[in-house]
């Protein structure tokens, strides 16, 4: 078998807090295969949320090796980091995080701007990634203006526009009420059911439980690991 | 694959964010804009007070000479009085008509005294000359005749009366051949002159003009005040300097003991004096654009913090720092392209109303003042936009992200 879409080798990431030193990520070593529907869970301070904004190279790595489609990352510059976010990461966060003063089209259309795509191309596109979620009547709509579903679907829509094959969701469904955090995670699976690699942090049990593979950390280490 | 962001997306991204918080936007687009009309409007002044300085003397008459007696020690526009020797006489003012360089010579001897008609008394100054004054001074008649061209070492009991004074004792009359009473003496009205108005300072409407033989009677005054003297041309006005250098040291028994002063480099120094006023209000405006940029950093700072996450999420989304760090002094830029429009547009206004209110006082702002405050407003702009801007570009993206 070629190799892994994600291989981590003893990745360390630890933070000083005070004369403390919290280890986040306490050599943690994984291997995500293309198309994988990973749920990672685990109190707070786990190191859950530190492990996915290390795979989606927000956050630096104090040791260890990251290769992302047999390409090693933690040796990469900040601009080349950008660029990995931008074509092959799509971020799901808790609370959105649009732009409040942006239309739903905008805030979908933001990735698509920063790669320097023309106006014109971008407006299909976005139309496009906006009806597939039921978003087309509220594209000119502003955040505000949204329900948290809506608001999430956006947000979705936004981190899929460049069909990048890594979605990393952070507790996608915590500001959301039970019919709305069903409907998302649908929309995630379905993604998923199309290649799409799907990882999700998460508190919810009964969200964990639907990934094929689940990921249990404490202390910054994984303690299980199991489809 | 382009991984730029298009520079039109940019303007309008940074525009939106401008029109997000028309507050902020707001208050630093009014720290700009007074900023660029203060300089616009303080060089207007100082060019305007230049001008008319300038326009004040040329309105003298051109390529005028004034011979003081005395000589001051340093050479240049000084009217130095230190150390008379010898006062200038009559027979030296009509010694310069021999130079060929040489138009008009006036004699003058300066008073005042009392001038009466009937029961009405002013109290004005006097002016003994010859009829050459009124061609070296560029003044004219109204109407009547000008003083005779008679020996000037004569006196002739006949006066030119200025508008003021003709409207003050004659008022709504003729007063061409009537007497007047001037201190001790009577002298007869022949003329009287056209309106000229303020002229550095001296108000020639008020003023009664007499031969120059009468005056040394009236004031007991055997010496010159000054020789205004007119060169043929603005080329000979170095000839007829020389001229009457020499002629009067010749008079004077060798002696250099006048001051001949020249019209033009009289308005070269007030010219440069005046120039270097404008620069400094200017300077003065300037600092206050500084201030502006103080401001711009400052609200500029509060802007990127409350905008953490909004960076942070750009940066999630595969902004590069430079990115970043564009988007945030193009917002800069903006605010200080507009408020140094807005700038413009007010001073230019504050100009015109001034120039509406004051219609004598003709202020314009300078080129180079226009263009050095739309250029500090740009450089104030990138500079204190800048840092905020690098330190939005350096957030860290999870701790932005998390409102850190």
């Amino acid at each position: 078998m070629s190799e892994a879409f994600i291989q981590l080798k003893d990745i360390c990431r630890h933070f000083q807090v005070g004369d403390e030193t919290v280890h986040a990520l306490d050599h943690v070593t994984l291997d995500i295969q293309a198309g994988d529907y990973i749920s990672v869970m685990g109190p707070s301070g786990s190191g859950k949320s530190t492990l996915l904004n290390m795979l989606g190279l927000l956050d630096q790595t104090d040791a260890g090796s990251y290769r992302f489609e047999g390409r090693e990352l933690t040796t990469l510059a900040e601009e080349k980091r950008a660029q990995v976010r931008r074509e092959k990461m799509g971020f799901i966060f808790q609370s959105f995080h649009l732009i409040p003063r942006l239309s739903a089209a905008e805030n979908v259309e933001l990735p698509l701007m920063l790669m320097g795509m023309p106006a014109a191309e971008r407006k299909a596109k976005v139309n496009e990634a906006l009806a597939s979620l039921g978003l087309l009547e509220r594209a000119s709509h502003r955040p505000a203006q949204l329900s948290g579903g809506q608001q999430q679907r956006v947000a979705i829509a936004r981190a899929t526009i460049l069909q990048a094959p890594l979605l990393l969701a952070d507790e996608p469904t915590g500001n959301l009420d039970s019919h709305s955090s069903a409907d998302v995670i649908h929309i995630l699976e379905e993604l998923n059911a199309q290649g799409i690699t799907l990882i999700v942090v998460t508190h919810d049990t009964n969200i964990g439980q639907r990934a094929r593979r689940k990921i249990r950390m404490v202390d910054g280490r994984i303690e299980q690991d199991g489809y | 694959m382009a991984t730029d962001v298009k520079p039109q997306d940019t303007l309008h991204f940074s525009y939106q964010a401008l029109r997000a918080y028309p507050g902020r936007t707001s208050l630093i687009l009014l720290a700009m804009c007074i900023g660029v009309a203060a300089i616009i409007l303080l060089t207007s002044l100082g060019e305007g007070a230049r001008l008319y300085v300038i326009g004040q003397f040329q309105g003298l008459g051109s390529n005028l000479l004034l011979v003081m007696p005395g000589r001051s020690e340093t050479s240049g526009a000084g009217v130095g009085l230190v150390g008379t020797t010898r006062d200038l006489t009559l027979e030296d003012a009509l010694a310069l008509q021999h130079s060929s360089a040489i138009k008009d010579v006036a004699p003058i001897i300066f008073g005042a005294a009392p001038v009466s008609y009937e029961s009405l008394e002013r109290e004005v100054s006097i002016m003994g000359s010859t009829p050459a004054l009124l061609s070296a001074r560029q003044l004219e008649l109204a109407i009547g005749q000008p003083l005779p061209d008679t020996n000037p070492r004569v006196a002739t009991a006949v006066c030119l009366l200025g508008e003021t004074v003709w409207q003050e004792l004659f008022p709504n009359r003729n007063a061409l051949g009537e007497w007047v009473r001037i201190g001790a003496a009577r002298f007869r009205v022949i003329g009287v002159l056209a309106d000229k108005g303020q002229s550095l300072g001296s108000n020639l409407n008020d003023m009664v003009i007499i031969p120059v033989a009468s005056a040394r009677n009236l004031f007991n005054q055997p010496s010159l005040f000054q020789i205004v003297v007119t060169a043929h041309s603005q080329e000979q006005l170095g000839q007829a300097q020389q001229d009457i250098e020499r002629i009067l040291r010749q008079r004077h028994d060798g002696e250099e003991d006048v001051t001949v002063i020249r019209q033009d480099s009289l308005i070269g120094t007030f010219d440069n004096i005046l120039g270097a006023l404008t620069w400094a209000l200017g300077g003065i405006a300037a600092v206050s654009l500084v201030v502006a940029g103080i401001l711009i950093m400052n609200v500029m700072l509060v802007a990127v913090s409350q905008r953490k996450a909004e960076i942070g999420l750009l940066k999630a989304l595969g902004a590069p720092t430079t990115q970043v760090l564009r988007l945030f002094l193009t917002e800069a830029t903006l605010l200080a392209a507009a408020g140094g429009a807005i700038g413009l547009l007010l001073g230019l206004a504050g100009v015109f109303a001034l120039n509406q209110a004051v219609p004598e006082f003709s202020a314009q702002p300078p080129l180079w003042a226009l263009i050095a405050s739309v250029l500090i407003t740009f450089i104030t702009g990138l500079l204190f936009g800048s840092i905020p801007a690098r330190q939005a570009a350096r957030l860290d993206p999870v701790a932005a992200l998390s409102g850190r």
